[in-house]
């Protein structure tokens, strides 16, 4: 069952990202509902995959790396959906789906297997400190969406190249506001995330802050948003500066996901 | 029942023909009232446009009722027929059905895809809903035409692309700074196009506008028609980065903007994005502008090149439309043709029916010992076999609907069993509707 939702979910955002890939490139908005109906299928049947994981598991599912990917990718599509609703930017999809994927593909890298949970970890900071911690990444995976589309439609408009996809993507005020908006929930989830960290980091290691890699990494990435908002309220860092450092600020996340588990040891490098 | 078309257009007639058949608007009750009563005229339509006189109509004998039509527009406006009738045409059946949806989805008009023609259409459908010269025929013609219109807007590109330069230079200030209310308008200097140009983004929603020129009163009386106010010229840079959309024309002879004035302006405006328009030639603004950040030049050059490739882009829709008119037309003149297949088949039955009634009626009045069960089981039994008798027929009617063959059915069954149908009732159709 758990094998049929998740190669199910992996199927459904394939169709999706092709959907919104085409829809990008061909002037039909019906693919542009089609996907947007497609993905959305995927997040339900992702959504049902991952509560699977839970009962099975008897805790959230986000101990290990395949369920992390899995777990990043739904909270991505989850939030791109609410932006979806609210901002009407569906082309959005174009370059968010294909980032889902792609993690969806990378967590079939890793076992899918339920392993036992380290006693010191037993508690309902696992689920806050995650969850938080990836809604935050789902947010800056928005805002980097936003700023690819922005460099992409800046390049457009500036070597006045008017083309078909010029005319599918949305103004650049719109872009910068996404960017902007992202920014503005995920700064503040990331934060949360850090400190709810430290405090877990009390109760199980006995210490708040251990310059664990993953704690260095963490602060480095709020460094990176937090240069990006401040330049954006006090000196008007706005449009292409914004759009390169949210970009950069994606990187510098990905790589305190990923990278620090993958090359780094520490603490938190559970694999 | 058969939809026929008699009208002029721009491409038939010229203004000074076309002014002289036009309907006002204000009077459009007596010339519907007059359709109506022209023998064999059921229903009419009369569209007028200062692009396009047409009149839709429904009749049971075409090139009767075109040469009545044509004989009313002549008379109406007070022409002679042989003047008028070279500028005239006139289209039945499926060339008809065409014709009116590829004027509706404004595949015929003179700027193809321009979108006031389908609120004019609508205009002249109100008037005839209201003067009721139109039924069913005609409404549900109309309708479908309507929704072919939305079809073509929504699934080709036909209508989604500037094809004058002012247009333009609104369309690309959206893809810039998405929504224009909260922008400010300068005009640098003057000239047809840019007044033009600011009149496009006032009428877009621009929150206000400034001028300067050279000659400060110039930039006054400009400012005063727009609403806006006027800036001395050596002022200029005080004022720059106030505006979002820079609209050039000076005659000066070399730049009066270069990528070193906008440092400073940019810095004011906290790096917020800048649309310059350059439409003087000279040019007023140094290209090396389009490549500070945040800052966007076009000269008219540019904007004319967006404007050929629209129109460009708009003849290929054109041709994706047409084939959403064609799978239409198909789908329409099924249901014409079924409309006569309904009434056909109430007539059938009633007939059918009548007879059965007669019969049952006299034998039962001639059997006295029946009982009551008796003279139900036989009700039931005649019944019975009347309905087995009629399924093939009605059935085959209902299909050859779908076909083309279906006046030959109708035809042959009033014939055969000496049927008599009246004009059909709307609760008639629902059940073949689509």
């Amino acid at each position: 069952m758990n094998g049929l939702l998740y190669f199910g979910t992996l199927g459904i955002y394939f169709l999706g990202t092709i959907a919104y890939l085409a829809y990008l490139v061909k002037p039909r908005p019906q693919l542009g509902s089609a996907a947007r109906w497609i993905v959305f299928a995927g997040f339900l049947v992702h959504a049902a995959f991952t509560l699977a994981r839970y009962f099975e598991a008897g805790r959230t599912p986000i101990t290990n790396l395949h369920e992390s990917l899995s777990f990043f990718s739904l909270t991505i599509v989850g939030v791109f959906i609410i932006f979806d609703r609210k901002y009407r930017i569906s082309i959005l999809g174009s370059f968010v789906t294909p980032i889902a994927l792609l993690l969806m593909a990378a967590s079939m890298l890793f076992p899918m297997s339920i392993n036992p949970l380290n006693p010191a970890l037993k508690s309902n900071w696992l689920v806050i400190h995650t969850v938080v911690a990836f809604l935050g990444y789902a947010n800056f995976t928005i805002a980097f969406g936003a700023g690819i589309m922005y460099l992409i439609q800046e390049r457009f408009l500036k070597q006045k190249k008017l083309g078909a996809m010029y005319q599918k993507l949305p103004s650049l005020d719109k872009l910068d506001d996404i960017n902007y908006r992202s920014l503005t929930f995920g700064f503040p989830l990331l934060t949360f995330a850090i400190i709810s960290g430290a405090i877990w980091a009390e109760t199980a290691w006995g210490t708040y802050w251990s310059w664990d890699p993953k704690e260095t990494w963490s602060l480095i990435t709020w460094f990176v948003y937090a240069a990006l908002l401040h330049g954006r309220l006090t000196t008007g860092w706005r449009g292409r500066k914004a759009a390169i450092l949210a970009i950069a600020g994606f990187f510098v996340m990905l790589f305190t996901f990923l990278g620090v588990n993958l090359l780094l040891t520490g603490l938190h490098s559970y694999k | 029942m058969n939809i026929i078309v008699v009208g002029l257009s721009h491409k038939t007639a010229s203004v000074d023909i076309r002014e002289k058949v036009a309907f006002a608007p204000t009077n459009m009750e007596k010339p519907l009232a007059a359709l109506v009563a022209i023998p064999d005229i059921t229903e009419a339509i009369i569209v007028s446009t200062c692009n396009r006189v047409e009149i839709y109509a429904t009749t049971h004998d075409i090139a009767g009722g075109i040469a009545r039509i044509k004989r009313f527009l002549a008379d109406y406006h007070k022409l002679s027929l042989d003047t008028l009738d070279s500028h005239l045409y006139s289209h039945h059946g499926e060339a008809a059905i065409r014709h009116v949806f590829r004027v509706a989805s404004s595949l015929d008009s003179m700027v193809v895809g321009e979108p006031q023609i389908l609120g004019q259409i609508k205009t002249a459908y109100g008037y005839a809903a209201e003067f009721k010269s139109s039924g069913i025929i005609l409404n549900r013609f109309l309708h479908k035409a309507f929704s072919v219109a939305k079809r073509v807007r929504t699934e080709t590109r036909i209508a989604s692309s500037a094809v004058s330069v002012a247009f333009a230079a609104v369309e690309l200030a959206r893809k810039i700074f998405d929504d224009l209310s909260d922008k400010t308008v300068m005009l640098i200097g003057a000239g047809e196009m840019c007044e033009l140009a600011a009149k496009h983004f006032l009428n877009n929603g621009v929150r206000g506008v400034m001028v300067t020129n050279r000659t400060f009163e110039r930039a006054e009386r400009l400012a005063e028609e727009f609403g806006g106010r006027a800036v001395q010229f050596d002022d200029l840079f005080d004022y720059l980065h106030k505006a979002d959309i820079i609209l050039s024309s000076t005659g000066a002879p070399h730049c009066i903007i270069g990528p070193k004035d906008l440092e400073e302006v940019m810095r004011r405006r906290k790096l917020r994005p800048m649309f310059f328009i350059d439409i003087a030639v000279p040019r007023d603004i140094d290209p090396k502008v389009n490549n500070v950040e945040n800052v966007y030049l076009y000269t008219v050059d540019d904007l004319q090149e967006v404007v050929t490739a629209n129109l460009q882009q708009r003849a290929a829709e054109a041709k994706k439309a047409e084939e959403i008119v064609d799978q239409e037309i198909g789908q329409f003149f099924k249901w014409l043709s079924s409309l006569e297949v309904t009434p056909t088949i109430v007539a059938l039955r009633a007939k059918f029916d009548e007879i059965r009634k007669a019969e049952l009626e006299k034998t039962l009045a001639n059997w006295k010992d029946l009982t009551p069960e008796g003279q139900k089981r036989l009700d039931a039994c005649t019944a019975a076999i009347m309905n087995k008798l009629l399924h093939p027929p009605t059935s085959l009617l209902k299909q050859a609907g779908q076909g083309g063959r279906v006046d030959l059915y109708v035809d042959a069954l009033r014939a055969l069993f000496e049927l008599q149908t009246g004009e059909p009732e709307p609760g008639d159709l629902q059940d073949l509707d689509d």
